[in-house]
């Protein structure tokens, strides 16, 4: 059973992106939406463990708009997925339970 | 009637008590979920942990203790009250000064099993 978590703060100013990355499983998806879209810069604070993470098999994606809207389209790591609105109806369908970790 | 087959509910509780209502919703929201026959858990982890410590007086904030409400929610039928382990050990918080005795301490590794349990989780 997998969970998808959502993540809408930065990880520079709040820590839950970190608290989301001690608990999650590799099964598990994370979508990073609104300032969590941050957490997808090879700068951010727990940049390694996401990188551990990913290495093992979880999926990392940030909404597309949320990237545009500030400007880091050219600056987010590549092993991070890009998705849209319908890309986030799908994930909450395939994964078993959502978890907010606002 | 039809019995419709009772789910396991994971509340998770991340908020510290009285400076937004956070906290407070998580615990009603697990009081009027205790109606329902379901299958309820309870989770603090982060902030969250900082609910649980005993004397709490909050007469002079105007607000309702948690030292007051948590002790009860044994009496709802809550299966499990789980506290995550590095929560309280980053805090320097011992198990002796939590209000109830009766929760279990979980490190992040069995919080991953827990969550991959759940049918609904709920966030707070």
């Amino acid at each position: 059973m997998s969970t998808l978590h959502t993540i809408n703060k930065s990880p520079f100013a709040h820590a839950t992106l970190a608290s989301c990355l001690q608990v999650c499983s590799k099964q598990d998806g994370i979508l990073l939406l609104e300032d969590g879209v941050f957490g997808a810069l090879i700068s951010a604070p727990c940049a390694e463990e996401i990188t551990t993470l990913i290495e093992a098999g979880l999926k990392v994606y940030a909404l597309a708009d949320d990237v545009n809207a500030r400007g880091l389209q050219e600056k987010i790591r590549r092993d991070i997925h890009i998705t849209d609105y319908n890309g986030f109806v799908q994930l909450s369908i395939e994964h078993n339970c959502v978890q907010s970790w606002y | 009637m039809n019995q419709t087959p009772s789910k396991k509910l994971l509340f998770i509780s991340r908020h510290a008590p009285y400076g937004s209502s956070i906290a407070k919703d998580a615990l009603d929201a697990v009081l009027a979920s205790s109606a329902y026959d379901q299958q309820l858990s309870l989770l603090f982890m982060d902030d969250g942990v900082f609910q649980l410590l005993a004397n709490q007086s909050s007469d002079g904030i105007g607000q309702k203790s948690f030292s007051a409400i948590l002790p009860v929610l044994p009496l709802y039928e809550i299966n499990s009250i789980y506290v995550h382990y590095e929560s309280l050990l980053k805090r320097q918080i011992t198990i002796n000064e939590l209000v109830i005795d009766s929760v279990q301490i979980i490190d992040s590794a069995a919080i991953c099993s827990l969550l991959a349990e759940q049918d609904q989780l709920l966030s707070f």
